[in-house]
């Protein structure tokens, strides 16, 4: 109970501190997930519409999500730098699986019945590409995308270790100076983001499925 | 006009899919291409959107040889109607209607006059329907959309591939007349591809049947129900249809020869024993050497019984040779239709329940609703 107070009186005083220290994680995620889409999907489109390209670009980033964090981290450092940037880029990597991967899966999930309607009555390949697969592929590529925010919520708070900032400077903070209410200001901050993300991201899913898939 | 010369299409793997289809679709007619599975209708559809293109011979829409026209825009001159209707599920009716005039780039105004036009000519309101989503209709009204998307764009070529096959009988039903109605109005050059005969017989101008590759018979649907070419065309018709498209029998097969008559010597009495023992109101009379003379009501034979038979027979009601064709008698007025040999020798009397059975047959369909 003690330590309950303690915990919230810590973050009462340092609230504003703490809400820069969450805006400058959303920040992070917010980039990284941004590139990751303008990447992520051309590269999903490429794979779907090339049989012999699929497996290049699904295993490539299949592997990069298989690094663990603190290794690929400590890799982009080395070429990257110290600082936020280079946060970004790794987490810009770890949403690239599923963005990838599920705009892939959606194209390929198309029933077929549509598309050869849309051949048949005259569309070019790219306009059935924009006016209906895409279209159609959208409510997985909202599931890919809310996992690819939870991953990046979660991995931004080794930020620290290399230079970044974000909630993770608490809970490092706290681990150096085994100070446990100074961890707990950083965690607890960093776990409602992630969870509030998939919240939000749920029910745009959600929205997108109904709108978009009968 | 479509013509195929000569037409064949080989497979990669060697597999011949067409033989030799030599073809001509008319120009505002209704075609039907039928045949088992694998016969190569939907492929023959198919080479005339460019969907599948032909390996050898010769295709041609008025003239254009097809390889020369851009596929895109053959498609776009094109309605194309499939069996799982393909609409598009993200877009609204009014969206998937104008799907074509947009790709076209019509001004809106234009493009929404015809979709508004296109709802109505099909029953559908526009106010209510054009908001809608696909999943939000049944499947015949979602057919429905199918077909006007088709042709939205005033295509002069339709094709339709098995398109109201997934249905159920009352909406295909209703569907296939909807069709025939909507043909007279718009005389498109529609090319309909179907396994069903019976759809084929009521909706086609031209059936074209095919096996394996190869055109068995083309003509009207009563060419060939009346004319099958051979046995594999008699077993895809079916027996029933072949025989509900020949005319009517002749009298011989609805005579009932148990009948009774009566000799003209004999009393009124005799006569009217005859009529209640037969449970009889009408009895033909005949002379000595059974010559039918005409017939006796029982009414009259009652309120006459004193006079002669020979003054109670009526010679109005004429009798039918047993070679005369029974749409005489279906005409006629007559409650009773007695009928003789060449030589006028009584042999018994039209069995009315018989032909009414026969007559029902073929007068309703075989399924379904008929409007």
């Amino acid at each position: 109970m003690d330590f309950l107070i303690e915990l919230g009186t810590y973050m009462l005083e340092n609230s504003s501190e703490l809400l820069a220290l969450a805006g400058e994680h959303v920040m992070m995620v917010l980039y990284a997930i941004g590139f990751a889409l303008l990447v992520g999907i051309p590269l999903g489109i490429l794979a779907a519409k090339f049989k012999k390209a699929a497996p290049v670009i699904l295993s490539l980033v299949n592997i990069l999500q298989l690094i663990p964090s603190l290794a690929m981290l400590a890799i982009l450092l080395i070429y990257f730098g110290l600082g936020n940037s280079t946060v970004v880029i790794g987490l810009f990597f770890y949403s690239l699986l599923p963005i990838v991967r599920n705009t892939y899966v959606g194209l390929k999930e198309v029933d077929a019945s549509v598309t050869e309607a849309g051949r048949g009555i005259g569309m070019t390949p790219l306009q059935l590409l924009w006016k209906v697969e895409f279209p159609l592929s959208i409510p997985f590529l909202m599931a890919g995308l809310r996992v690819a925010a939870v991953i990046a919520v979660a991995v931004a708070t080794i930020a620290p270790y290399i230079g970044g900032g974000g909630l993770g400077s608490e809970i490092v903070g706290g681990i150096n100076l085994q100070n446990d209410v100074r961890l707990y200001a950083g965690a607890i901050p960093a776990a409602a983001l992630a969870i509030l993300a998939d919240f939000l991201l749920g029910i745009f899913e959600r929205k997108t499925k109904n709108r978009f898939a009968n | 006009m479509i013509q195929l010369k000569n037409v064949n299409k080989v497979y990669e793997d060697g597999f011949q899919a067409l033989k030799n289809i030599n073809l001509t679709f008319e120009e505002g007619k209704l075609n039907v291409l039928i045949g088992p599975s694998g016969c190569g209708k939907t492929t023959t559809m198919k080479l005339l959107n460019r969907l599948i293109d032909y390996t050898d011979g010769e295709l041609t829409i008025d003239g254009k040889i097809i390889s020369e026209i851009d596929p895109i825009e053959l498609r776009r001159q094109m309605g194309y109607v499939i069996q799982s209707i393909g609409l598009f599920p993200h877009m609204t009716i009014y969206d998937n209607v104008a799907t074509v005039p947009k790709l076209l780039k019509w001004d809106k105004a234009k493009t929404k006059d015809r979709v508004y036009e296109l709802l109505n000519m099909v029953d559908l309101d526009p106010e209510v329907y054009c908001e809608r989503y696909p999943n939000e209709l049944s499947g015949g009204q979602q057919q429905r959309i199918g077909v006007i998307r088709a042709l939205a764009a005033e295509p002069k070529i339709i094709l339709m591939d098995e398109p109201f096959s997934a249905l159920d009988p009352i909406s295909r039903e209703q569907l296939q007349d909807q069709l025939v109605q909507l043909q007279q109005e718009i005389n498109k050059t529609i090319i309909f591809v179907t396994h069903d005969m019976d759809e084929a017989i009521k909706i086609a101008d031209q059936i074209i049947l095919m096996r394996e590759g190869e055109v068995v018979q083309k003509g009207t649907p009563r060419e060939i129900l009346t004319n099958p070419k051979d046995d594999f065309v008699r077993e895809f018709i079916g027996q029933e249809r072949l025989e509900k498209a020949q005319g009517l029998p002749p009298m011989t097969a609805f005579v009932d020869a148990n009948f009774p008559s009566v000799n003209v010597e004999k009393s009124v009495d005799d006569l009217i024993d005859v009529m209640v023992k037969h449970k009889k109101d009408q009895m033909p009379i005949v002379d000595n050497d059974d010559k039918y003379l005409g017939i006796v009501s029982l009414y009259d034979a009652v309120r006459k019984h004193d006079v002669v038979l020979r003054d109670l027979v009526n010679p109005d009601i004429i009798a039918y040779r047993e070679t005369a064709e029974v749409e005489k008698f279906v005409a006629s007025k007559d409650t009773i239709a007695p009928i003789v040999k060449e030589d006028e020798t009584f042999i018994g009397v039209l069995d009315q329940d018989q032909l009414l059975a026969v007559l029902h047959d073929k007068i309703e369909p075989k399924s379904g609703v008929r409007s």
